[in-house]
């Protein structure tokens, strides 16, 4: 299986051990990354409020590099902002003819052109999670994750408003059910495509490390030993924010934020390092060391009490 | 028949046609141009099925001696009756009268005049042409065998069964559950009056129990259905009791010595248990027992019998096997019900992963004095209280993600639940709705009384439950997410409990049901009607009808409502004794037939049979609803159509393409 690949500039930074986990899985399942030759920054969030032809003219230019390499199929972003910007200018050019000229005006001075629509943008969870068969994944699984408790972390960016017509938005499962095929426990987690915050650190602090402090709570709260997420910068605000959260707030948050691409690769049998784990700021350490040989015994669910209901479980 | 004398009478239909459509040049070229055809007479009028224009046509078939009629109007499914019916009061064969249809595929389909009036002109010429060839033909009668056969046993098919048993005529109710009663009998009170659900529906239940013309089966399905509009085969499997009926005095000890404790899923929606062995509430009509067999200690392990042991009549027979029955009846009645949308597919809610989030009939079996928690309103602990209650409306109704349409109970059972949960514990209470929707005789009322209990109102459509708190305030509660639109701000609600009022669904099976009875249905699943508004209780398969929430949702008055009308349509069909149908069927030619069968399998309503001694299908035509399958299917070309013949079709066509296309005579219309 082969696609083309938009890293986005996280990758090439603060969150190169997705990059490189992502490549070390990727070729364990037979999947081929073919780099978008001289690809350029998504724009992140903030150019769209500023400029918005400027901002779909660097989409659209992403765009139209991978067209023009069509050949190595899809384009796959592993970043869930990247992958945003390409599919809302991808749609907005779609919807109107007007954003679309003038776009490609710009692109012609590249010597670029790109008609909408042409290119089929997906984010990496969805490589895994849905284009590779679960036996397969299952097959090259050397070391289950017996007894890791995650929370599964979706971030609000990969979720809505789904140009792509995915999965229920409001309460996705797709991360949910990869990480129960590598054998770890998924915990229920409500806040699952709530916001981290995105850049708001760099603009009000005290807002987002409330919006973090919400989801490590939430996490903790069900007793999860580690955050799974599929963004640079769900992971970045998540793992690197925890210790301010902690003073701010007056907390003792201590639970790693890891890459689902890092998790697969333990499971897959590479060695952590290999993974780029132990480069997060809450160390990953003892909560790997907790990985069972056998699956835990799940216990023989009782009555809540005596005179407890019952209820229908999901 | 003598030369052909055609008259066209071209209808105005108000402006519906004449908006769009010439229609006085439409009539003045048709009997200019289609002088060769056979047009005698051609006219226009303003409403052609007013007493006016019926006259139009009868004196003109008296007068001048027309013996073809083409009217130009709206589609044959509302008004061929009207034309036909008033060519026969002039003594033509009513099926030597045909229509155009001129509005629903010309004028409301096109807005250029000129090519809508040349369509026009072109379907006229068609069916001028075609009318040339029909030949006059004789109704086929039935008779109609005086039995009925009632599905499902909610409320619906209740009152079907009633109010035929009750002018005389036997009835068999088929009830698949062990008790009749169906959704209302689960419900605590009904709204707007707020009425015991059991104290009116039980004197029913038994009426039916009781009634010498009922024959009542429960805990039975039907397994095949034969033959067609008064002559229906039925084969009902009765599943075993595991009872010896006879025997059974419904003493209920065999239900107390049960050792056997599962979570009822059907009768208290999953809040409360029953044994293996049971009635599924006391007033149950019959009033014996199941044994529910997969989960019989004896059929599991081998020992127990603990029910046989202490059954004082010694009615219990673990040998008893399933039953079948043959019965035959005139006509159906489907009343079969629907299922609630299962809410854990709107996981976002959190029904399923939240103790304290409740569905609507979870709720309903909760204030059953009759329930689990004998009526008390408590969250799943089975003791608590609540002091703050949400009831989030539409929850997977008028949603593009679940199911698009109004549920149309809802609003009212929201309402309801808003006032009991008031009444027995005084807690504060929030709704939360898209739209509230009260239409109907003193539901509006009881919303004003509600809304004066102090139950707060939200408009918006949640978008979350969760119990992650983000302070104080909300530890250890739900907290509904939700967009108050009036206020045009987000709002989030810490509450105890939640109910979600799900959205009804067809049954699961609906569809088999569908394919079994030879009926269809909506996109959604439901039942599909005859007609919408003028015949919503028959299907387009004669002598099927269909009542209640089968056909959509719909509260207790009106599925009554359904289950009367589908009745009074039997019952005159009954008297009737003997029914006309259309002679638009299929007839194989004997000589032509070469006995391949490949119609035998593609015919729709199982109409065809194939004679082994004589090696050719054979079409009854009391079954066959002339929808042309095999005449188009076999290739021999050995059946024909009554009514579509080749020579009629092909007749049609060239008149159809008597007016060239390419290059249309375009003079303006004014």
């Amino acid at each position: 299986m082969k696609y083309n690949y938009y890293p986005g500039c996280s990758l090439e930074r603060n969150a190169h051990s997705y990059h490189d986990s992502a490549m070390a899985v990727g070729t364990k399942l037979g999947i081929e990354f073919v780099e978008v030759e001289d690809w350029n920054c998504c724009g992140a969030t903030e150019y769209m409020s500023i400029d918005k032809i400027s901002a779909f003219t660097l989409s659209g230019r992403n765009l139209a590099l991978a067209y023009e390499q069509k050949e190595n199929g899809d384009l796959v972003a592993p970043c869930s902002l990247c992958l945003l910007n390409l599919q809302k200018s991808d749609h907005h050019m779609q919807e109107s003819q007007e954003l679309a000229n003038n776009v490609n005006t710009s692109l012609a001075e590249g010597g670029l052109s790109y008609k909408p629509g042409s290119v089929q943008s997906k984010h990496l969870l969805d490589v895994f999670a849905k284009d590779i068969d679960e036996n397969e994944i299952v097959e090259k699984v050397e070391k289950f994750l017996y007894g890791l408790k995650i929370a599964p972390y979706y971030g609000c960016l990969s979720s809505r408003p789904g140009f792509d017509g995915r999965e229920n938005f409001d309460f996705p499962l797709r991360l949910d059910n990869l990480i129960s095929l590598l054998g770890a426990d998924v915990v229920d987690f409500p806040l699952k495509t709530h916001c981290c915050g995105g850049h708001m650190t760099q603009i009000s602090e005290p807002t987002a490390l409330e919006l973090i402090r919400r989801l490590l709570k939430n996490a903790v709260d069900n007793h999860a030993d580690m955050i799974v997420t599929i963004c640079p910068m769900c992971q970045l605000n998540l793992d690197a924010y925890q210790d301010s959260v902690n003073k701010y707030f007056k907390t003792d948050f201590n639970i790693p934020v890891l890459y689902f691409t890092q998790i697969m690769g333990v499971a897959f049998g590479f060695e952590p390092k290999e993974m780029g784990i132990w480069q997060e700021f809450v160390n990953a350490k003892e909560v790997l060391a907790k990985i069972l040989d056998e699956p835990p015994k799940v216990p023989k669910e009782k009555r809540a009490s005596k005179t407890a209901l019952p209820m229908a479980k999901v | 028949m003598n030369k052909k004398r055609i008259g066209v009478y071209v209808c105005h239909c108000g402006t519906n046609i004449a908006g769009v459509v010439d229609v006085e040049n439409v009539a003045k070229w048709a009997l200019e141009e289609l002088g060769e055809e056979g047009v005698v007479v051609s006219k226009d009028n303003k409403f052609m099925c007013s007493s006016v224009g019926q006259e139009l046509i009868q004196t003109d078939i008296e007068e001048q001696g027309l013996n073809r009629v083409v009217v130009a109007a709206c589609s044959p499914h509302l008004h061929e009756k009207t034309f036909r019916t008033a060519s026969e009061r002039a003594g033509l064969n009513p099926y030597l009268c045909e229509m155009a249809s001129i509005r629903e595929q010309v004028s409301w389909v096109h807005t250029d005049k000129a090519i809508a009036t040349q369509k026009a002109k072109a379907m006229v010429a068609g069916a001028v042409r075609r009318v040339a060839q029909h030949e006059p033909l004789e109704p086929i009668h039935v008779p109609i065998n005086e039995a009925t056969l009632v599905v499902g046993g909610g409320i619906a098919g209740i009152q079907a069964a009633l109010e035929i048993a009750n002018a005389g005529h036997p009835v068999y109710l088929v009830e698949r559950e062990p008790s009749i009663g169906g959704h209302m009998a689960q419900f605590d009170k009904t709204f707007p009056t707020l009425d015991c659900a059991a104290c009116i529906l039980t004197p029913r239940m038994s009426e039916v129990g009781m009634h010498p013309k009922i024959d009542l089966m429960t805990w039975s399905e039907v397994e095949n259905v034969d033959g067609y509009v008064g002559n229906f085969n039925v084969r009902i499997r009765k599943k075993s009791r595991f009872i010896n009926l006879a025997d059974c005095n419904g003493c209920g000890i065999c239900e107390q010595k049960c050792p056997v404790k599962i979570v009822d899923k059907n009768f208290e929606a999953g809040i409360g248990y029953r044994k293996a062995i049971y009635r599924p509430f006391d007033q149950a009509i019959p009033n014996y027992p199941v044994l529910d067999q997969p989960n019989c200690t004896y059929f599991i392990k081998g020992t127990c019998k603990a029910c046989e042991k202490f059954c004082p009549t010694g009615a219990i027979n673990f040998e008893k096997e399933d039953e079948l029955v043959n019965v035959e009846v005139g006509n159906i009645i489907l009343a079969t019900g629907y299922d609630l949308y299962d809410t854990k597919k709107i996981p976002q809610y959190g029904f399923g992963r939240l103790p304290n989030v409740f569905s609507s009939l979870e709720f309903e079996r909760m204030c059953n004095a009759a329930g689990p928690t004998s009526g008390e309103i408590v969250l799943r602990d089975g003791v608590t209280k609540p002091k703050s209650v949400g009831i989030v409306h539409c929850a997977g109704s008028r949603d593009l993600n679940h199911n698009n349409y109004c549920s149309s109970i809802c609003c009212m059972q929201s309402l309801k639940f808003a006032h009991l949960v008031h009444e027995r514990t005084g807690a504060t209470i929030y709704n939360f709705y898209i739209d509230m929707r009260t239409p109907g005789k003193d539901y509006d009322e009881f919303y004003q009384r509600v809304l004066e209990e102090k139950t707060f109102f939200i408009r918006g459509k949640v978008s979350e439950i969760s119990d992650a708190a983000r302070n104080e305030e909300e530890e250890g509660k739900l907290v509904v997410q939700v967009e108050d639109t009036l206020l045009g701000e987000q709002r989030r609600i810490p509450l105890d409990m939640v109910i979600l009022s799900a959205a009804l669904v067809p049954k699961a099976d609906s569809g088999d049901v569908a394919k079994q009875f030879g009926i269809s249905c909506s996109s959604n699943g439901w039942f599909s009607e005859k007609h919408p508004k003028l015949d919503p209780i028959s299907t387009m398969t004669e002598g099927i009808f269909i009542a209640g929430c089968a056909t959509g949702p719909k509260d207790i008055p009106a599925s009554v409502s359904q289950g009367s009308a589908a009745a009074a349509r039997v019952i005159s069909y009954i008297e009737t004794g003997v029914l006309a149908l259309e002679p638009i069927r299929a007839t194989v030619s004997e000589e032509n037939c070469s006995g391949c069968r490949i119609c035998n399998d593609l015919c729709p309503y199982n109409a065809i049979v194939f004679h082994d001694e004589t090696m050719v299908s054979e079409i009854n035509h009391a079954l066959c609803q002339g929808c042309g399958t095999c005449v188009a299917a076999c290739p021999a070309g050995a059946i024909s159509g009554t009514g579509f013949s080749n020579e009629q079709i092909l007749a049609q066509v060239k008149g159809l393409l008597m007016l060239d296309f390419a290059e249309p005579e375009l003079e303006k219309v004014p």
